[in-house]
């Protein structure tokens, strides 16, 4: 059970530095996209007993994770019909070396931090924070919304792994309302990409500079 | 259990007001509402109900302490809502009335909310109902205001999503059930883990620090606050900061029942003057009157980060400085706002002689710097003035220093300023705009109003809320 979920998480902490490597947006949705549905599985092994709560938890993340975000995501890459990432402010072998240096810091501070002995086997600390370290470098250092949305997405998603080491415990609610706010959140951010896009005829955000000192 | 309408009626009236058919009768909606629930606010601040135990949400003293404010706040910004909107006629209002409602709704919610998880539930609503209100105008810039708005104010909310489940499993590490209202957090006290507790702490305190505006989490807010209308802009400056203030508070009191009471005085000591620095910094330089607010804004925020630190004193007089700020900013950001669109315009480079162009206006404006500026015998005075005296029952006379340091340089700042844009000759382009927005009773009144409630806390503080904010001092900080 741990040995499966250790290589879910693992690759899921991988999909993060493709994120952060790739130039080509459509390849950054994927690589987000593919995380939130690996990660969406987490909970059916996670518990022991087949609770149907947790399995309806399961296929709205990876519903929400795989599909109607990243398909959302496609079609505002459409509307503003560009592909890639140019001039990233961070080069992408610099920030793929910052990513792979965040993971290796994570898992350091990670076995600084008691855990219960049911998690002290487990990636899920490690990897919850090399996520959210990951999605943070990929939102500061690009410059297309579409960048940075993907960033956000894999912050939450290291947020999402994170809330794991509480499911057991914590009601749903926490739950529930991680994944109704993820939703709208990344909904308006559509939508407002989609403003921008009409209103700027492009989506550097670099070009958002007229509100400054 | 009348608490619960605090919620119901807000989120009520806006199914009621997306469902309105018309245009021009909607806005009566928020006066509606907002009476309503200034009303019942009131009531339960004489009658406080009794909080049950374990219950999820409920009017415990820190809500008292606060949440009428809120209301009082919403009820007068309402009233002007309806003339606003009236003036504006060419923008469709079904959006932004039932977004201001559910704002309402879901602050009375964050206020009252008992339980860790149910906090951040309502912040994170809360951030994302503002974005409509904020993007209300359309422009181009309003665009862009709300952008950055969502980006910074979403990741902040993240990390203090990230926080609560630290601070969850700290709770669970140290032997808990995963129960995660506030009085359980406290009672587990002292054997909650230290090294969760602390990594809890930063990110929630980055967090909604980030929603409350602390420097240097606080650019999101200039840009905001620049392109919003003036009473969204009043509603985020006293209400939306106001809840992420008693979140850090709620916070704060399950990290000092664990014994870390020194980290968190420290740390909040620290942002605060860095944010009154980094806000006085700004304030002697920005051209533009709304941005300038949301710097003062900054500076406020760090007052009541300050006055968080400095104990049980500090805390009443901080909750004091949040009724007193509050109540000002409402007069500064709806009088801003009429001067706005007389002016056509917001930096002191297209605007002058507006105390010819919008007379009763800039008059409320220039009182009302006076006012936030802490001149006595406005309520900001003495507040801070109960800040300052904290600063000193605690030996801090660095913290006293550089506050007081801060406060002059933010009046130079300030005044700079107003009077450049309120004195001169007019510009002939505020002619036109000018003749398209008349000052009527409707956008007069209500910033009126606050000054009146402002300068009435100053000279008479009902003993009511005095005995209110001591009640949730003491929550906060029991006494040994």
């Amino acid at each position: 059970m741990n040995g499966t979920m250790n290589l879910l998480i693992g690759l899921a902490m991988g999909l993060s530095l493709v994120a952060l490597a790739s130039s080509r947006l459509p390849s950054v949705i994927r690589a987000a996209a593919f995380q939130g549905m690996i990660l969406g599985t987490l909970p059916l092994l996670l518990e022991e007993t087949f609770h149907g709560l947790v399995v309806a938890v399961a296929i709205g993340t990876i519903l929400v994770k795989g599909f109607i975000i990243p398909n959302l995501l496609r079609r505002a890459l459409r509307a503003a019909n560009i592909d890639r990432e140019v001039e990233p402010l961070l080069g992408f072998v610099p920030s793929l070396l910052l990513g792979a240096a965040a993971t290796i810091g994570a898992a350091a501070l990670a076995s600084e931090l008691p855990l219960r002995p049911e998690h002290a086997r487990s990636l899920l600390v490690p990897g919850a924070f090399a996520t959210v370290v990951c999605g943070f470098i990929l939102l500061i250092a690009r410059t297309k919304a579409i960048s940075q949305v993907c960033g956000y997405l894999i912050l939450e998603n290291g947020i999402y792994l994170f809330g794991l080491l509480l499911i057991n415990t914590t009601p749903l609610l926490v739950e529930a309302g991680i994944l109704l706010d993820l939703t709208v959140a990344v909904f308006v951010i559509g939508i407002i990409v989609d403003r921008i896009q009409r209103e700027f005829d492009t989506l550097d955000t670099r070009k958002l500079n007229s509100l400054r000192e | 259990m009348k608490e619960i309408f605090l919620i119901a009626i807000p989120l009520l009236a806006a199914g009621a007001a997306f469902a309105w058919p018309g245009e021009r009768t909607r806005p009566w909606l928020l006066p509606a509402a907002g009476g309503l629930h200034a009303m019942l606010a009131l009531w339960l601040l004489v009658n406080p109900p009794v909080l049950a135990a374990d219950a999820w949400f409920g009017f415990d003293p820190l809500a008292r302490a606060v949440l009428p404010m809120v209301s009082l706040l919403f009820f007068v910004c309402s009233i002007y809502g309806v003339a606003y909107l009236q003036i504006r006629p060419e923008r469709k209002n079904r959006i932004f009335v039932t977004a201001l409602l559910v704002m309402l709704g879901l602050l009375s919610l964050a206020l009252q909310a008992q339980n860790l998880g149910l906090l951040w539930v309502a912040a994170e609503a809360t951030t994302l109902v503002t974005v409509p209100l904020l993007h209300f105008n359309g422009t181009a810039r309003a665009f862009e205001a709300s952008w950055k708005y969502l980006l910074i104010g979403g990741t902040g909310i993240a990390l203090s999503l990230l926080g609560s489940f630290c601070l969850g499993y700290a709770s669970l590490h140290s032997g808990g059930n995963g129960n995660l209202n506030f009085t359980a957090l406290v009672a587990q006290g002292a054997s909650l883990t230290r090294p969760w507790l602390i990594t809890a702490w930063v990110l929630l305190l980055a967090g909604y620090g980030t929603k409350m505006g602390l420097a240097p989490m606080h650019t999101w807010k200039p840009d905001a606050y620049g392109e919003a209308p003036g009473m969204v802009g009043a509603l985020l400056a006293g209400g939306t900061t106001t809840m992420a203030f008693v979140a850090i508070l709620r916070v704060k009191q399950v990290v000092d029942a664990a014994g870390a009471g020194a980290m968190t005085e420290r740390t909040l000591l620290a942002f605060g003057l860095f944010s009154m620095l980094v806000a006085a910094l700004f304030l002697l330089g920005t051209p533009d009157f709304k941005r300038m607010l949301a710097y003062s804004s900054v500076e406020h925020m760090g007052i009541l980060a300050v006055g968080a630190a400095l104990g049980g004193a500090g805390i009443w007089a901080a909750l004091f400085h949040v009724w007193t700020n509050g109540l000002t900013k409402g007069a500064l950001f709806l009088s801003a706002g009429n001067i706005r669109r007389a002016a056509g315009a917001q930096t002191d480079d297209k605007v002058a002689g507006m105390a010819w162009r919008s007379p009763a206006s800039a008059r409320i404006f220039v009182v009302g710097i006076l006012a936030v500026t802490a001149f006595p015998p406005f309520g900001v005075f003495f507040s801070e003035l109960k800040i300052i005296l904290a600063t000193f029952q605690t030996n801090n006379t660095f913290a006293a220093t550089a506050f007081l340091g801060c406060l002059l340089f933010a009046f130079f700042g300030m005044t700079r300023l107003v009077f450049a844009i309120v004195d001169g000759r007019p510009r002939a382009a505020a002619r036109k705009t000018n003749e398209r927005f008349p000052e009527l009773p409707g956008i007069i009144v209500p910033p009126l109003l606050f000054l009146a409630l402002s300068l009435w806390l100053g000279l008479a503080t009902p003993s009511l809320l005095r005995e209110a904010w001591t009640a949730a001092a003491r929550l906060l900080i029991p006494t040994p």
